[in-house]
């Protein structure tokens, strides 16, 4: 690990009036400390911000607000999460182990780093951490990453399949949700899944984030009409990132038809993917399996499988389908 | 009686190799290749020892002194060559670890690189017949014909099994600190399951007569037996405090670990079985295909479980290894047994569905009346017991055999069966037992790596002696203790044991102290083979949409002679059958064509079970007499555990959905195919 200098902020303005190049802000560490000991990460200066007061989960209108240093269970664990969003609350805690849920922060979560193996390991190219190297995950091991909206396509010193390793973000994509960012230029918002962003060919980018930016709070809109729920598979039971994960929300009318959906994807795209092809297929035909199998073969007739995770396809048509299914009243 | 040593641990006393204080100490950080084969052009080091702080960089630019029969892995620093991506080529020792790791960055190495080949597969051209598999079985065996038996089946198996490479990750990494002395003698706080075999390889490595050397290790956080040959930690160690003139310590980090720790070979295995219209073998034929690294030929005993197993007329068994450009396989968790058995029991299932005959019962009628392989009469034997005792314990009786019938909301149920074996061998050690303060102290240099030697060692020393267990103390885990062989190949206890009984008889007679050596008792152990056997019995759950496989029933029933410590018995059977569950559904070590390197060398990406996997889980053993074993009548139980789970788990899975997996892990992807 490379020595640094570290901050603890005061408050949002002290935290941004701090930011220069080579700065990163702390939140819970769980990432950003695992990065810097293998090299990935190496920032000059740690400026913290667990500590700005943004710790709260509070009423906002019709949603709640919730501050960026919320910690992970604590967010899972509320009993206003619990009962508008459960969705959100069985995303959150699917991921990683208790231990790491009481230290990551909300904040945190939505800016955590792939987990593509070439990406951790600093004797290896990668386009995200190193621009212009290359991806030796397209004609090596790739069976955890993306099957949509990757550049494997482009030229090989863009090409990137990393995926977002987030649970709570696809929750938080589902949801519409609002994320609340403070940066050199003064506030503003933007509406979940908008922050993360495709590869492109620029794979290093995963955010919208400018520097110096900072995620301050997230905010919910009101609960959604409907059920709702959280899928995640993978091969072990818990502490593993998702093979494919689904967040999902169904409204049916008393006719039998779709009122409205909601669905987004994890562990297929180097975004959480908010399924909008299939929301608008479903939106107004009947809640029946074949008409949720036409919606997930409508959303998935963009998948570009690379040759050893096609069963992601299937994975995520199966998931949809049967999530589905399984929310109908 | 609880673990003798437990308070220390759980209140953190214990102290494990690298924590021991010393004055002055410093620290080591091996420097790794990032070239799978080549050769290191130029070296230059001093940037790095400008960096504050850096003491000495070791490397093949200076090689340092080592002894002429150093194995190839340990002799580090005396040649340019690399043999694998992560192979020792440098050290940095610095005043802190920080830095030493610092300084890499400023460390110039400049690499010739050429091809490299890491990939196993069944048509290598370099593919041949070791001259033994380890540790010194014959690579082939033949009897009967072969040819013969298969043609004149009326059920047949002919499939190909893959397992993957596969790591140890005890938790407490490889780690050591070296102290020499002003007299040239050293001391190795080191982190292994045999002081007296590390002892005497770390003197051969670096050229020193034996006696020069202790190794102190009396706690150790598993190993598994990554820890049972000397790993280069040690050696870097030794090196760099030589070269420093000060104490050094140096730990593997944890991907570190994978590259210069061993790992279980990769293997493709194939089985073909014959049987007769009464689901009786007629022949059986498992060929094994495995690799080991261009610097040491370690050949995997992986066909030898079939050499025990079953009755067959005719049998065959071959190993066939393919020097890569990969790093030296070892010792993981039964090695041989573990990768075999996935494979014979795997296809033993097959047969019994080929024969219409329920797989247990399939077994009962190939029970041999002796070794299959040497007609030695087994010094016992009771696998037809645990298939029975495991079938009533499970409810297997009312088992329908038909696939992919069973269904509770989206799960499909299936159940599964699979037999375990392990050696039971033991091999020669001493000890001394000697009256102290109204009680007794034993002395042997065993190693206790988280099995709980020390507490079965006094308890066996305290029948022994006719006296209450808190009366005796026993010393372990130290060179300058008597000679004790390792703790592997499940004979520890029976080895150790052994001197322990016997040390202890002598000190009754002479009344003030006893010293044994057990070479002649051990060697005279011939006439009987000894095996211990075992059942396990599987309910897996199986989403058919996800892959999702979930494991909510695991049952072993074993025969492994006298139990000596019931807690630590089901400790280690549960530990193996756990290992064997994460061997069944995750484990797999990806080996990276492009670099040539192990890519998911850490425990987030290396996946072993984790408490949520583990469900119902139980260890139970039907009662065995054996008079041909040891003193204790005891056969070995670290390994036998996990033999047969991951063929148990396929072979539910196969009862769950109908869809035969043959090449582990059973992952979601391959269930979705």
């Amino acid at each position: 690990m490379r020595p640094f200098e570290y901050a603890r902020a005061r408050d949002t303005g002290d935290a941004v009036a701090r930011f220069r190049a080579g700065t990163m802000y702390l939140g819970g560490g769980t990432n950003l400390v695992d990065l810097m000991r293998l090299g990935v990460a190496e920032p000059d200066y740690l400026v913290d911000v667990s500590r700005l007061g943004a710790d709260q989960i509070e009423p906002s209108g019709d949603g709640l607000l919730i501050g960026a240093a919320v910690r992970n269970s604590d967010l899972a664990a509320h009993p206003l999460v619990r009962e508008g969003y459960p969705m959100l609350a069985r995303a959150v805690l699917a991921g990683a182990s208790g231990q790491v849920r009481n230290m990551a922060t909300v904040g945190g979560n939505l800016l955590q780093r792939t987990r593509c193996s070439y990406f951790q390991d600093v004797s290896k190219p990668c386009n995200k951490r190193q621009p212009g190297s290359g991806c030796p995950a397209i004609s090596g091991d790739h069976h955890s990453l993306a099957i949509l909206g990757h550049s494997a396509g482009l030229n090989e010193a863009a090409q990137c399949v990393a995926t977002h390793p987030s649970d709570m973000a696809v929750a938080l994509a589902a949801l519409d949700a609002l994320v609340h960012i403070t940066g050199p230029d003064g506030s503003r918002v933007v509406v979940m899944p908008g922050l993360h962003r495709l590869p492109g060919d620029e794979p290093d980018r995963d955010t919208v984030l400018r520097p110096g930016d900072l995620i301050t709070a997230v905010e919910l809109p009101p609960p959604l009409p409907g059920r709702s729920t959280y899928r995640k598979v993978r091969e072990r039971a818990s502490f593993a990132f998702a093979l494919v994960s689904l967040a999902a929300a169904l409204d049916v009318n008393g006719d039998g038809t779709v009122r409205g959906c909601r669905l987004a994807l994890g562990g297929v795209a180097h975004v959480p993917w908010r399924a909008a092809r299939a929301e608008r297929t479903l939106t107004g035909a009947p809640a029946t399996a074949e008409e949720f199998t036409r919606a997930a073969d409508a959303e998935l007739a963009e998948a570009e499988p690379l040759p050893r995770n096609g069963y992601k396809v299937t994975l995520a048509r199966n998931l949809i389908v049967a999530t589905l299914q399984e929310l109908l009243p | 009686m609880n673990r003798i040593e437990g308070r220390d641990k759980v209140t953190g006393r214990a102290r494990y190799a690298y924590e021991y204080p010393a004055d002055d100490v410093a620290y080591a950080y091996p420097v790794q290749s990032p070239v799978a084969r080549g050769t290191i052009t130029s070296f230059d080091a001093l940037g790095a020892l400008a960096m504050p702080g850096v003491i000495a960089v070791l490397s093949s630019a200076e090689p340092p002194e080592l002894g002429p029969d150093a194995s190839p892995e340990l002799a580090l620093f005396q040649g340019r060559e690399v043999a694998y991506h992560g192979q020792i080529v440098a050290a940095i020792v610095a005043e802190t670890l920080e830095a030493a790791r610092a300084a890499e960055k400023e460390l110039r190495i400049s690499y010739q690189a050429e091809p490299h080949d890491v990939r196993l597969r069944p048509d290598h051209p370099g593919l041949y017949a070791p001259d033994h598999v380890n540790p010194n079985f014959p690579t082939d065996t033949e009897q009967g014909d072969v040819t013969a038996g298969l043609a004149a089946a009326a059920f047949s198996v002919d499939a190909t099994y893959t397992t993957p490479a596969m790591h140890n990750n005890p938790m407490e990494p490889h780690a050591a600190m070296a102290v020499w002395d002003s007299a040239g003698a050293l001391t190795i706080y080191d982190s292994t399951q045999g002081p007296s075999a590390d002892r005497d390889t770390i003197a051969q490595a670096l050229g020193l007569p034996p006696e020069r050397v202790r190794v102190v290790s009396p706690h150790v956080g598993g190993g598994f037996g990554s820890k049972g040959t000397t790993r280069p930690h040690a050696i870097v160690a030794a090196l760099a405090a030589r070269a420093a003139g000060r104490p050094v310590k140096v730990a593997l980090t944890r991907q570190q670990m994978f590259d210069v720790t061993g790992y279980r070979t990769p293997t493709i295995q194939r089985l073909r079985l014959g049987a007769d219209g009464d689901g009786r073998l007629t022949a059986l034929v498992h060929d094994v295909v495995e690799q080991s690294s261009t610097l040491v030929e370690f050949a995997e005993q992986t066909a030898t479980p079939s050499r025990v197993m079953y009755a067959a007329p005719a049998l065959r068994t071959t190993h066939r290894l393919v020097r890569l450009d990969v790093p030296t396989p070892s010792w993981m968790r039964a090695p041989g047994e573990c990768p075999g058995m996935f494979a014979l029991e795997s296809a033993i299932d097959e047969l019994a569905i080929a024969a219409g005959l329920d797989p247990v019962e399939l077994r009962i009628r190939n029970e041999p009346g002796t070794e299959p392989e040497s007609g030695l009469p087994f010094s016992s034997r009771n696998l037809v017991g645990c298939l029975h005792e495991g079938a009533r314990r499970f409810g297997w009786e009312h088992r329908d055999p038909r696939p992919g019938i069973r269904r509770e909301g989206r799960w499909l149920i299936g159940t599964g069966v699979a037999a375990s074996t392990y050696p039971a061998r033991r091999r020669p050690s001493q000890a001394t037992a000697t009256v102290h303060n109204g009680g007794f102290v034993v002395r042997i240099a065993a190693a206790d790596i988280g099995t709980g030697a020390r507490t079965a060692l006094t308890r066996i020393a305290a029948q022994a002696l006719d006296t209450s267990a808190d009366r005796v103390r026993v010393e372990l885990g130290d060179s300058a203790l008597p000679a004790a062989s390792l703790a592997g190949g499940s004979m520890g206890t029976s080895s150790w044991g052994s001197a322990v009984v016997k040390a202890c008889e002598a000190m009754r007679k002479d009344g003030q102290t006893g010293h044994a050596d057990t070479t002649e008792d051990v060697n005279a152990d011939g006439g009987f083979a000894r095996h211990a056997f075992g059942a396990q019995f599987v309910e897996v759950r199986v989403d058919p949409l996800t892959g999702e496989v979930r494991v909510p029933r695991l049952l072993g029933v074993f025969a492994v002679g006298r139990v000596i410590d019931e807690t630590l018995a089901r400790s280690q059977l549960i530990g193996g059958m756990t290992m064997g569950l994460g061997m069944a559904l995750m484990e797999e070590t990806v080996m990276d064509e492009g670099s040539g390197s192990f890519l998911n060398h850490d425990l987030a990406q290396y996946h072993i079970a984790a408490c949520a996997d583990v469900q119902d889980i139980d260890a139970a053993w039907i009662s065995e007499e054996d008079a041909h074993l040891n003193p204790m009548g005891a056969k070995g139980i670290g390994e036998i555990g996990i033999v047969g789970t991951a063929a148990a788990v396929a072979n539910a899975v196969y009862h769950a959905t109908g869809r035969r997996v043959r090449d582990l892990p059973i992952t979601p992807a391959k269930l979705l195919d």
